[in-house]
């Protein structure tokens, strides 16, 4: 048998500690955390990179993620990474919040973080739902989508409508690169990697206030298997939440070219 | 430093920019305005951080995060505008990271209005966030002592990784008086070792206020406790007057105890031997002295801009020694000498009762007022 030298073509980024996640088997979390951190380190970011963790089923991303983490009330992820970063602006500082926290409780911190054109970068996650309370409506939940507090899916007539945050974060002069992705396939996941990488360009130009909103699963509160939930997110979310580019500041596409 | 004539809110800004404040957080609320216009001046000409926040609540958790950076950060607020900041004042002190904020207080409860008012005195001495911490809580009764506790606050907060919270009322916050500024501290180029600053040629940081386990959620509950025991110890203020022969005393805090001194001055010259207790820290309160004047008096008169929240403690503390009275204008109106006078002599003249509540006496002859 031949012996050849081995070659480490894929390894765990030094940006991830070498915990466990507590995430639940399927859950897109974890995709999230690693493309950040592959990024963090590609780009030699970790030794200055301070993230701001947020309440939800990403409250212990401190844990997982192998740099400095402060962590956020609920939804309040936008104002402390303010205050971070206009304490330390040579400082990379990124939030990590999911739907319910930066999109219900959090709306407020995330629209002025976005006007004031805070150059910090912000990692959306949406799955439709409060994961960590066990699956309640959050304001991303689709019309019609069954969760624990919408029990008969929600009707808009008496719970309203689903709030696309990268399209109205988009419409603010201070935001310059709000894009949505999506994590449930490998070239949907390579694209968002791509976009993360754009954000702390983003950041590191100077350019003011990024982000990535990345359509996730969550498989245990939707009831489904991890692959329905990739399918169900690329048949339901995708359609009311379309993947794009909703703001790219010309100076940002210079980047990006 | 020759003194100066300074309003009370520009006065309280520029003793934080000396005492190396690095970074301000606030939004407008009356009568506290003034210390965020002129950091919005002050701050960015000497290239340190200002942001005018959204609401409270985000100004409260951006001084969260530029705390965790182990910086001097304060913000500042009054009323209605300090209860929405009361999430990230109990995140701050779960986390135990040093923050200033200074409140200037107005009437309420509510909307209430923008007069001076004592009436958050249980909000920050005894609570306003869930979970159980203690901040420091100093009470100056003029410009100056303004200008010198806010300085001690920024040491203090970081002596004790705590929230140093400087309450005063509105009355204090706008007006001007002679104040002398204390000397430029330089800013921080070093930072703590438990501060968020990137990992850079070190084991990663994080800063934090949740503790999933109890039993870690329990020890930290105990630190936080043992140190407040230190902070009991080592840093209790107050001022007495005319104490030495006194056989009356009269306690209040802030504008309320200031106000208080002229009227036991105008008793101390008709020959009633009454004294003053101004407690500086109300938060530890200064438990002992007031033990001790129980003992020594026959009478105390609690005088408040509030309904008696300060009332409770004294009676508390005193157990009975001493008779205790009790006086108030409330809904943002300042007592006058005269009317604290006129309770002087009432304390004076006898007789006086253990039985009953004081406030419950107060509010019978508030009746005839109002």
């Amino acid at each position: 048998m031949d012996t050849q030298e081995e070659v480490i073509v894929y390894a765990r980024p030094d940006s991830l500690t070498k915990t466990n996640t507590h995430y639940c088997p399927g859950c897109t979390h974890g995709v999230a955390h690693h493309l950040i951190a592959e990024v963090i380190d590609e780009m030699g970011l970790r030794d200055r990179t301070i993230g701001v963790a947020s309440v939800g089923c990403s409250v212990f991303a401190y844990n997982y993620m192998n740099f400095d983490f402060v962590q956020a009330p609920h939804g309040r992820a936008p104002a402390m990474a303010t205050g971070v970063k206009r304490v330390f602006p040579d400082k990379v500082v990124l939030t990590y919040q999911g739907d319910g926290d930066l999109a219900s409780i959090g709306m407020a911190e995330i629209v002025h973080a976005a006007a004031r054109g805070e150059n910090i970068s912000v990692f959306f996650l949406n799955n439709a739902n409060y994961g960590m309370t066990g699956g309640q409506m959050a304001p991303t939940t689709l019309p019609g989508q069954k969760t624990t507090s919408s029990p008969n899916g929600r009707d808009v007539e008496t719970q309203g409508y689903p709030i696309r945050a990268s399209e109205l974060l988009a419409t603010l002069d201070g935001a310059s690169y709000v894009v949505r992705r999506s994590l449930h396939d490998p070239k949907n996941i390579r694209l968002a990697k791509k976009a993360i990488r754009t954000a702390f360009e983003v950041q590191l130009r100077g350019l003011g206030f990024s982000m990535v909103e990345l359509l996730s699963t969550c498989p245990t509160n939707w009831e489904m298997t991890p692959q329905n939930s990739l399918k169900w997110l690329e048949e339901h979310m995708i359609p009311y939440y379309p993947l794009g580019d909703y703001k790219v500041n010309p100076a940002v596409a210079e980047i990006k070219g | 430093m020759a003194r100066e004539l300074w309003k009370g809110n520009n006065a309280i800004a520029e003793a934080a920019v000396r005492a190396g404040c690095a970074a301000y957080f606030g939004y407008p609320i009356t009568p506290q305005t003034e210390l965020l216009e002129y950091m919005s001046a002050r701050m960015p000409q000497l290239g340190r951080a200002f942001v005018q926040a959204e609401s409270e609540l985000a100004a409260i958790n951006m001084v969260y995060g530029a705390a965790c950076t182990g910086t001097r950060v304060m913000s500042s607020s009054s009323s209605p505008g300090v209860s929405l900041m009361m999430e990230g004042v109990s995140y701050i002190a779960g986390t135990e990271i040093p923050a200033v904020l200074v409140d200037v207080m107005r009437g309420g409860p509510g909307l209430g209005n923008i007069a001076p008012a004592q009436s958050d005195y249980n909000q920050i001495v005894h609570g306003g966030g869930h979970g159980d911490y203690n901040l420091i809580v100093l009470a100056p009764s003029s410009v100056q002592e303004s200008v010198d506790l806010t300085v001690l606050a920024f040491d203090l907060a970081e002596k004790y990784r705590s929230i140093c919270v400087v309450l005063l009322d509105g009355s204090i916050g706008q007006m001007m008086e002679p104040a002398e500024m204390p000397p430029f501290q330089p800013l921080r180029t070093e930072y703590p070792d438990w501060a968020v600053t990137g990992a850079k040629d070190r084991e990663r940081r994080f800063l934090s206020s949740i503790y999933l386990d109890p039993p870690q959620e329990e020890a930290a509950n105990l630190r936080m406790l043992r140190r407040w025991q230190e902070v009991q110890a080592n840093e209790i203020r107050y001022k007495t007057y005319y104490m030495d022969d006194a056989k009356f005393a009269v306690i209040g805090f802030g504008s309320s105890g200031r106000v208080a001194l002229s009227a036991v001055r105008a008793a101390r010259a008709e020959g009633i031997p009454v004294g003053l207790l101004r407690p500086i820290t109300l938060n530890p309160f200064p438990e002992k002295v007031v033990e001790d004047l129980a003992k020594q008096v026959e009478g105390i008169l609690v005088v408040e801009m509030n309904s008696g929240q300060m009332l409770e403690d004294i009676r508390r503390i005193a157990k009975g020694a001493a008779p205790v009275e009790f006086f108030a204008r409330l809904g943002g109106i300042m007592p006058l000498p005269d009317e604290i006078l006129d309770e002087i002599h009432r304390l004076a003249k006898g007789p006086l009762t253990l039985e009953g509540h004081p406030r419950d006496r107060w509010l019978a002859r508030m009746g005839t007022l109002n």
